[in-house]
């Protein structure tokens, strides 16, 4: 099985974050009663004609920018036809042969690049809800916009394929075109898969439809590379198909062959006109374009001085980053992230927690929290104490602390209790000497006994340190 | 000098020498009277009508109506209007009634027009002849052995028999100049793009355009006044609202206009002499006659053909019995119902272009017949930008005969198929042209001609006919009026 390559090109569908649908007026928000959020456009009545949302447009372009694609300055959108109860006009609205954005890259961590195809933009279909034996439809979600982001056969492995797919929910996250819940289905994926030996030409490919999660995918990947392989050792052949992952049994199943696969009979869609994009279209975009998560993560670490990985976890959550960023203008960046991920980020246990960040204390009102810190009137522990409080009630740090907490210590003092210390207990000393390394906790324990608590440890110890030689 | 009926009524309206109401009784009693014959109504809404008669009567009197204030109308049945059955005269739409009115509909009831009733057309505006309709067949009122053309026919009957002041019919191949021709009737297709398609069933998208049937171009112009300009709710939609009736005066003084020798190819002997005829008298006006070719014709038909019937299997694919319509009684599953219900609920006619345009969109198929006919479509567009560089208008006949007998087309499918082939051009390069009478047959049945135009510039079309309007040379029209 090792002689195997694998080979695997993604499907992504993002859908937008656009107030209203892609061609009428009704709203996208997710979760409202069954057909509220319809109108003769979105339930394909008779006689009525799409409208395109230009708002559609402009987030696709900035997707596009955000992943080094092309803007055609000509596109324009065909139907693509097939009959499922759940597609009111029997035709899905989307764009075949001039997308908005084409041939861009996602860059992964090792530096290789995983070629993007291109970008278009088209409608959701509706949702079908089975209950008591009967089949429901819910237009809601019919004209919701998606943009399908469509990758070359560039990933070799399965850890390519996640970090692709989370390189590029981070990346549309933090430019706002979606919130990228998969879980929500407001980006999925399909997979195609083909397996060859080295130096012999691609394998034929299957295509896994609707990944709507990140473990499902992987789980989907490795069964199907093992499944091709065992085809292929078996000296029979892949066929070329459209398989599902059944979540139950983690396998793949066939859900059509290539025979049975449908014509769309794509042509161009008569009631949009073709889209001129301009200059100026695009360069409003890209020059509103925020920070994208690359370059954010490059500034935390040289400008900041964060770990990588401090920066990472920072950027990988687009609120925590937002929250970050309007913090570190306005007190010490490398404090403010200790805070932020030592006690407030390590604090949430799910992912969705993390994703959605909702604190009660506001970047202000941490900012000023940070700066008491910097200016040396609270020490790490208190700032510690403060900031949990401050979770909990929402007020501003000055209504924790006290007079005395905000007296400070000051540095010569400090120096004196380190030397008063050492002199003090010299069995602690020896024992430290002798590689009891944790005797040192005996140390700087009578340095914050003597200022009840008010000296930074950390500090403490270090100073401790050079005075006994570590 | 008035030479249309909606000025003259909306004079009487406001004189109070009669009343909507009193208007829309006199055409509701002939409709009763005449409709049975005609089958030009498929649905007559005579509350409805006598409502907003009642509400025109108050607006004029309290000085707020416009010239179509209180005038009756009819409308083809595949324009959406609010609450009330819009079929399309298919079976598979039987019952549908929409939820919102089409933008034509609504800029004539803003300006309190009364409507009558709904219109028979050729299911899904499929045809030649209005016999396809699901209600049955309508007649010609000059000769009820004769169709009224399609697939507008129940308009231009209803116009012509003088049961209704005017209709709005649409035109993809020619659904309103054709019946406009063989009822004796001005029938005026816009330019694409010129009136909102927003509530108009569609047929062939691209191609397809709402415009009126009227009993003189005069009345043409006023509706088409009414009803044109971009709406936000149509993309293709575009243009202004600039009156064009104030602006006919019956000059064609140096109107250039051009003959093109292919449209009269294979054209009957009736209808030549009716067509030369006309051109005479604008010879004879001071217009300038231009000799133009127009090679490129021979390329229409198929172009049409392959663009309508593709554009008709995408947007006819909607109709599956699940959310409104005909839905078949029995079906095992979801795709049973589906194939059951557009099985029973389409016509011949319609399965026939389905087919045809599934089959030309299909892969393999589709460089060789539709991206091809999207060239030769590029080819005739040029064609016509090329030759209106030469002259202003064109004329040509309408159809090559005059009306066919009834039961026809049916046993004569290829052959009513080609008689689109003056009419089709237009809607392939988006022209509005014009469908004005000149003339009768031997059979007495009536002759139109054709005048064409440049993109927007409906106002020279307009002009040029009215000139021969009151040259008092188009009157072949039966409408005596009501007896008010």
């Amino acid at each position: 099985m090792k002689d195997y390559k694998l080979v695997i090109g993604l499907e992504t569908h993002v859908e937008l974050q656009t107030k209203s649908k892609i061609f009428c007026s009704c709203p996208t928000a997710f979760g409202a009663e069954p057909n509220t959020h319809c109108c003769p456009v979105c339930t394909g009545e008779p006689g009525s004609l799409p409208i395109l949302n230009k708002e559609v447009l402009a987030y696709a372009v900035r997707a596009g920018l955000a992943t080094n694609c092309r803007i055609s300055r000509i596109t324009h959108l065909d139907r693509k036809n097939y009959v499922y109860p759940d597609l009111p006009k029997a035709y899905q609205i989307s764009q075949f042969d001039e997308p908005i954005c084409v041939g861009g890259y996602v860059e992964l961590d090792s530096g290789k690049r995983i070629r993007i195809n291109h970008i278009h933009v088209e409608e959701d279909a509706g949702k079908l809800v089975h209950e008591d034996g009967y089949t429901y439809i819910d237009y809601n979600r019919g004209g919701v916009p998606l943009i399908e982001i469509v990758s070359e056969p560039d990933i070799t492995d399965i850890a390519e394929a996640r970090e692709y797919m989370e390189k590029l929910q981070i990346t549309m996250r933090h430019i706002g075109v979606s919130d990228c819940k998969m879980q929500e289905g407001s980006m999925r994926c399909d997979v195609n898969i083909s397996v060859h030996k080295e130096g012999e030409p691609l394998g034929t490919r299957t295509e896994i439809k609707n990944m709507n999660s990140l473990s499902f995918m992987e789980r989907a990947l490795s069964y199907e590379y093992a499944r091709q392989c065992d085809v292929l050792e078996s000296g029979e052949k892949v066929v070329q198909e459209t398989r599902r992952y059944n979540e139950g049994s983690q396998t793949t199943e066939s859900m059509r062959s290539k025979e049975d696969a449908q014509d769309y009979r794509y042509f161009p869609e008569p009631d949009i006109l073709t889209v001129e994009v301009s200059d100026e279209f695009v360069d409003a975009i890209r020059s509103a374009m925020p920070e994208l998560p690359t370059a954010l993560r490059k500034r935390y670490v040289e400008k900041y001085g964060l770990g990588e990985t401090e920066a990472d976890l920072i950027v990988k959550y687009k609120k925590i980053a937002d929250f970050f960023n309007d913090c570190a203008r306005q007190a010490n960046p490398k404090l403010a992230a200790n805070l932020i991920l030592g006690q407030i980020f390590r604090g949430m246990q799910t992912e969705e927690e993390k994703e959605a960040f909702g604190i009660k204390v506001t970047p202000s009102q941490l900012a000023e929290l940070v700066k008491l810190q910097d200016e040396g009137k609270i020490n790490a522990q208190i700032a510690r104490q403060t900031l949990k409080k401050m979770l909990e009630e929402g007020k501003d740090a000055s209504a924790y602390l006290t007079e005395d907490d905000l007296k400070g210590v000051d540095s010569g003092a400090i120096d004196k209790l380190c030397a008063e210390a050492v002199a003090a207990n010299a069995r602690a000393v020896n024992d430290y000497r002798n590689g009891k390394t944790q005797a040192i906790k005996a140390l700087v324990g009578y340095v914050m006994k003597a200022t009840r608590g008010k000296a930074d440890a950390g500090e403490a110890e270090k100073k401790i340190i050079a005075l006994i030689g570590g | 000098m008035a030479s249309g009926k909606i000025m003259r009524y909306a004079a009487m309206l406001r004189s109070g020498e009669i009343t909507s109401v009193k208007l829309t009784e006199a055409y509701l009693e002939k409709i009763s009277v005449l409709n049975p014959e005609i089958n030009a109504y498929v649905s007559v809404n005579a509350e409805k009508a006598l409502a907003s008669a009642k509400e025109a009567d108050a607006m004029i009197s309290r000085g707020e109506g416009y010239v179509l204030t209180g005038i009756p109308f009819g409308i083809k049945d595949n324009i959406a209007t609010k609450g009330e059955e819009t079929t399309c005269c298919s079976r598979i739409l039987k019952g549908y009634r929409p939820t919102y009115n089409a933008t034509v509909y609504e800029r004539l009831v803003e300006r309190g027009a009364v409507v009558l009733g709904k219109n028979n057309m050729d299911e899904f505006a499929m045809g030649s002849s209005t016999e396809t309709s699901c209600y049955g067949a309508a007649y010609n009122p000059h000769d009820k052995g004769h169709v009224p053309g399609g697939s507008s026919g129940g308009g231009a009957a209803a116009v012509a028999a003088g049961l209704a002041a005017y209709t709005l019919g649409s035109d993809t191949g020619g659904s309103i100049r054709q019946p406009a021709a063989f009822c004796g009737v001005v029938g005026l297709k816009p330019t694409y793009g010129a009136v909102s398609r927003y509530g108009l069933i569609a047929y062939g998208s691209s191609l397809d355009q709402i415009g009126p049937i009227a009993s003189s171009v005069e009345d043409a112009a006023i509706v088409f006044d009414a009803i044109k300009g971009a709406d936000k709710r149509d993309q293709t939609s575009s243009g202004g609202t600039e009156p064009t009736v104030d602006k006919l005066d019956g000059n064609v003084k140096g109107l250039r206009i051009g003959i093109a020798e292919e449209y009269f190819d294979g054209i009957s002997a009736d209808t030549l002499a009716g067509v030369r005829k006309a051109i005479d008298f604008y010879a004879g006006s001071g217009a300038e006659i231009v000799k133009v070719s127009l090679p490129m014709l021979k390329d229409a038909l198929p172009v049409y053909y392959i663009i309508a019937c593709a554009e008709a299997s995408s947007n006819l694919g909607r109709y599956d019995g699940i959310r409104y319509g005909y839905r078949a009684a029995r079906y095992d599953d979801v795709n049973d119902m589906i194939m059951r219900t557009r099985s029973e609920g389409f016509g011949r006619e319609v399965k026939r272009r389905i087919m045809l345009g599934t089959y030309v969109l299909s892969s393999g198929y589709f460089d060789a017949y539709y991206k091809k006919a999207l060239r030769l479509r590029e080819s005739i567009v040029t064609a016509f930008t090329k030759i209106f560089a030469e002259c202003d208008v064109l004329i040509a006949p309408v159809a090559p005969t005059t009306a066919f007998p009834v039961n026809y087309t049916a046993d004569n499918m290829i052959e009513t198929y080609m008689s689109d082939i003056c009419t089709v051009p237009v809607n392939i390069a988006g022209l509005p042209a014009i469908s004005v009478p000149c003339g009768k047959d031997g059979k007495n049945l009536p002759v139109g001609m054709q005048i064409i135009g440049k993109k927007f510039d409906e106002l020279t079309v307009l002009r040029a006919a009215y000139a021969y309007e009151r040259a008092g040379l188009t009157d072949v029209s039966l409408d005596t009026g009501v007896t008010l």
